[in-house]
């Protein structure tokens, strides 16, 4: 089970999934490709249909429509318990009649294993877990982060081709969940194993994926790294969801340059320039959503700019709220409200005028919910 | 659907259609016919006879007054054990539900024993006072509502309790803080919440008293009741008349099932979040009341055990012995000897283990075809939820018809060949009496099989799944050894209750399937006092040893 060589095509391969509850669109037409060797993330609120993906993947449910392919095979029809992939559920789904050694070795007794290598499996697959030494015990005997330890281990213990996490972290309390979400990655990680994992929390899907869907409302709206989705987030949607985030309604004017896009806001009537790419060429005279993170707004105090860059704005600083590590300063810019992230609020003042400067490679042009 | 699902419907859909769709509609269709032609004829001439229509009226005037009585011993009872503490609670408690696994016909020959014109009570009140006639004698409306109303509380008593114990604290306090008086809190509160207990036992008692048998017979007197009309009219060979009346009492029934879930469909009722602190139970301040609350207890008490404490005495009486005594005046284990000595004795209990146990089987067996059908979630669901509620309403039509109607119509549809294809004769078999137990018992197996199976979290099936088990490796090593402490658990209690049937057997036993009831019905008829206690004592010998199984294996879940 290590990744020797990287294929050319991806591992595991959905093309136009769809599914539906009744007259609900659960999943709408979701394309996504995953990687030998990837730690993938599907991200999105409650209800998004982000499991239900997961669940179409492990064969728990079948797609209404579109199919599944992993390693170039269509397994859109085969059942869960032909696929063998791994799957740790939310709840952990551990089963309370078998102990902790039983339940690792479930899998490997559906595979009419030999005793031999069920007994030096489960070992092992408990010994990656750290928790060697449980085997006897009662799965209810255990506390919430050990129960999500033996799940795991069942998991991986049928050695799966693919590994499904489906919120395996969210029953968990703080402190434990960040430490466990550690242990995860670094054991997907030394097996070799390729990884989907569902999660509503995206602190927890960028620390732990190499690649990230975000998904709202039945569709896949965005596919990329973790710091793309957070500083590009390509729509509003998604904008929205991924952390706070100053939305500035605007108007693209005409430009000498395609590739360099000059838009007015519709508060407060400021000129905003930064390049764009040529695809993202939204129509003349037509109100869009410029982003930008409260973090990247750049806020100075009058008379400590040297020089009047490109999209500074003037403002007056209406709100200072101190919240531990940082603070927020929500600024008026002649009607536009932005709020900007500082780390010490040092010589601000509310009332205070101020200067307000959207770097040009922060500021992102927003799709307007596509489709 | 693959060769499994098709198994499962197949099966599912013969028991229904031979034993629910076919015999119903047979004893519909026989109750419209006259002389080969379709009409109305039938229910002209028997609504049409005062005595009919006076059985009708007690009937229904039985049940509600039973009903009635059941709710206000068995409410407040449940209020006070459910919410104080008191010495003698516990005793009380254990006890309540006593009357519940007594077989009625048990239960009424305890009562004659007991409080019949010339059982203990009335003897000793004779003998005390020197009275030349007996007090009372056991007879007509009184003595009904007081047997009623002994066996048929506890559904009141139960359900009120299980639902005390669902709703959560935090409302009535929340009720209190808001300036209300403990009177407003009950009645605004939570009395709404306990609606939906107050109709699932009102409805279970109604059903209970409708097809009442055994105390209508042995001690109705002058009050006809429908069970007793198809009865005697059976006997006497009017088999148009007795089927015709079958199916008045049969719709009866069903309209009283329709009526009781129709209100409980009216109101919307919050699931009680279980959160916050459970009530505790509160300890009786006041001397005086603790004294009058235990009091109570060992009175109610009392008068729940002496019924099986005198058949239990009567049971080691000397045949013949016991006359004008306040107590029989001799003991003997002869009673108990001749019941396993005595060949035809033994016969009877043979009997009555293998029906029940065949019944019993066969109902788990069948369940599990059922309730995949019925409860299977997620993937590879067979059927939508019309096709599902269709399926448990055919189940439960067994269950909600008195043991009367199911004998009546297996007894007409399987009495002769018929034209009908895979028609064959159960009657003057022995099978006719497990195949009607199976009937009337397997809905309490699906019942438990299919709580069990509905607590069962969908996702461990799935887990089993995605680790490579296929779906017979699922079935035997996840979903089996989580649910079969519950579904044997049911099987148990269908088994107990059909051992001691009576209402069905005595319409349709024949020599060879003679049955404990039967038996135990004409030791008292023959004056066999004796006999026919031991034979009850041993019956609830058995029953309680089945009942202590059960309630450990409940447990178990």
């Amino acid at each position: 089970m290590t990744n020797d060589k990287r294929k050319m095509t991806s591992l595991l391969s959905l093309k136009n999934i769809s599914r539906s509850f009744g007259s609900t669109r659960a999943v709408a037409d979701v394309s996504l490709d995953v990687e030998q060797g990837e730690f993938f993330g599907l991200l999105g609120p409650s209800g998004c249909g982000k499991t239900t993906t997961l669940r179409m993947i492990a064969g728990l449910e079948k797609p209404d429509s579109g199919t599944i392919q992993f390693q170039n095979t269509d397994i859109t029809n085969l059942p869960a318990e032909r696929r063998g992939f791994g799957m740790v559920f939310q709840n952990y789904a551990l089963f309370p009649h078998l102990n902790v050694f039983e339940n690792v070795a479930f899998g490997l007794r559906a595979r009419h294993a030999a005793k031999a290598e069920i007994g030096e499996r489960v070992t092992s697959a408990l010994e990656l877990v750290q928790l060697p030494g449980y085997e006897k015990r009662a799965v209810d005997e255990l506390s919430g982060g050990q129960q999500q330890r033996v799940a795991i281990a069942r998991a991986i213990a049928i050695e799966p081709a693919l590994l499904l996490f489906d919120e395996p972290l969210s029953n968990l309390d703080v402190s434990l969940r960040e430490e466990t979400r550690h242990e995860l990655r670094e054991l997907v990680t030394r097996l070799g194993l390729t990884a989907v994992y569902v999660t509503h929390d995206q602190e927890e899907a960028y620390a732990l994926c190499d690649r990230i869907s975000v998904m709202v409302g039945g569709r896949l709206m965005q596919t990329g790294e973790p710091r793309e989705l957070y500083e590009h987030p390509s729509d509003i949607v998604v904008a929205r969801f991924l952390g706070r985030n100053n939305l500035i309604k605007a108007m693209r004017v005409s430009s000498s340059n395609a590739s360099d896009g000059e838009f007015k806001t519709l508060e407060g009537g400021h000129t905003l320039r930064f390049p764009i790419r040529y695809s993202d060429l939204s129509p003349l005279d037509q109100p869009v959503f410029l982003g930008i993170r409260p973090e990247h707004v750049q806020l100075h105090a009058n008379g400590t700019t040297e020089a009047q860059t490109e999209n500074s704005l003037r403002g007056n600083i209406r709100e200072i709220v101190f919240a531990g590590a940082t603070s927020t300063v929500r600024v008026d810019a002649a009607g536009l409200l932005l709020e900007a992230l500082v780390l010490r609020p040092t010589g601000l003042t509310i009332d205070q005028e101020c200067t307000v400067v959207l770097p040009q490679d922060r500021l992102t042009l927003l799709q307007n919910q596509r489709g | 659907m693959n060769k499994r699902s098709a198994f499962l419907i197949v099966v599912t859909l013969l028991v229904l259609f031979y034993g629910v769709i076919y015999p119903n509609f047979f004893l519909v269709n026989l109750s419209l016919q006259r002389n080969g032609a379709f009409t109305l004829a039938n229910y002209r001439e028997v609504l049409s006879q005062g005595i009919v229509l006076e059985a009708i009226v007690n009937s229904i005037g039985l049940s509600v007054f039973t009903v009635l009585l059941c709710a206000i011993v068995g409410v407040p009872l449940a209020f006070l054990f459910e919410r104080f503490d008191f010495p003698g609670r516990r005793v009380f408690a254990a006890l309540a539900a006593l009357p519940l696994v007594l077989p009625p016909l048990v239960g009424t020959v305890a009562f004659i024993f007991l409080y019949g014109e010339s059982g203990i009570l009335a003897h000793s009140i004779q003998n005390l006072f020197g009275l030349q006639a007996p007090p009372w004698s056991l007879q007509g409306w009184a003595a009904l509502l007081f047997f009623h109303t002994y066996t048929m509380y506890p559904f009141f008593y139960v359900l009120t309790g299980a639902g005390l114990r669902r709703i959560d604290a935090s409302l009535a306090e929340a009720a209190r803080g808001l300036g209300a008086s403990p009177i407003v809190v009950l009645r605004r509160v939570l009395l709404p919440q306990l609606t939906p207990s107050l109709i699932a036992a009102g409805l279970l008692t109604f059903m209970t008293s409708m097809a009442s048998f055994s105390a209508p017979l042995l001690f109705g007197g002058n009050v006809r009741v429908l069970t007793l009309e198809i009865f005697t009219a059976r006997q006497r060979g009017d088999a148009v008349m007795a089927v015709t009346e079958t199916v008045v009492l049969a719709i009866i029934s069903l309209a009283a099932l329709i009526f009781f879930q129709r209100y409980e469909g009216t109101r919307k009722f919050a699931a009680a979040a279980m959160k916050g602190a459970p009530r505790r139970r509160a300890a009786i301040a006041s001397g005086k009341a603790r004294v009058l609350a235990t009091i109570l207890a060992i009175l109610f008490a009392i008068v729940l055990v002496l019924p099986v404490a005198t058949l239990v005495l009567v049971s080691f009486a000397r045949e013949g012995s016991w006359t004008t005594q306040t107590l029989p005046p001799a003991y003997t284990v002869a009673n108990y000897i001749r019941l396993f000595s005595e060949p035809l004795a033994f016969e009877v209990f043979v009997n009555s283990l293998l029906m029940s146990a065949i019944a019993a089987v066969a109902a788990l067996l069948w369940s599990f075809c059922v309730v995949t059908l019925l409860v299977r979630r997620g993937r590879g669901k067979l059927f939508d939820e019309g096709w599902r509620r269709l399926l448990s309403l055919l189940v439960l039509i067994p269950w909600a018809l008195p043991g009367t109607v199911v004998a009546v119509s297996i007894a007409e549809a399987y009495g002769g060949l018929s034209s009908f294809p895979g028609s064959f004769v159960l009657v003057g078999t022995f099978w006719i009496l497990p195949v009607v137990y199976f009937l009337r018992f397997m809905p309490l197996v699906v019942r438990a099989l299919q709580a069990s199976m509905e607590q069962l979290d969908p996702a461990l099936d799935e887990a089993a799944g995605s680790l490579g088990a296929r779906a017979w490796q699922r079935f035997t090593r996840v979903t089996l050894p989580l649910v079969w402490p519950g579904a044997v658990a049911g099987t148990l209690l269908a088994f107990v209750i059909a051992l001691g049937e009576y209402v069905a057997s005595v319409l349709i036993f024949v020599p060879a399937n003679r049955p404990i009831s039967i038996a135990i019905a004409s030791e008292l008829r023959d004056f066999n006092l004796g006999a026919a206690a031991a034979y009850g004592v041993v019956l609830i010998v058995i029953i309680s040893i089945s009942m202590v199984a059960a309630g450990k294996l409940e447990k178990m879940r």
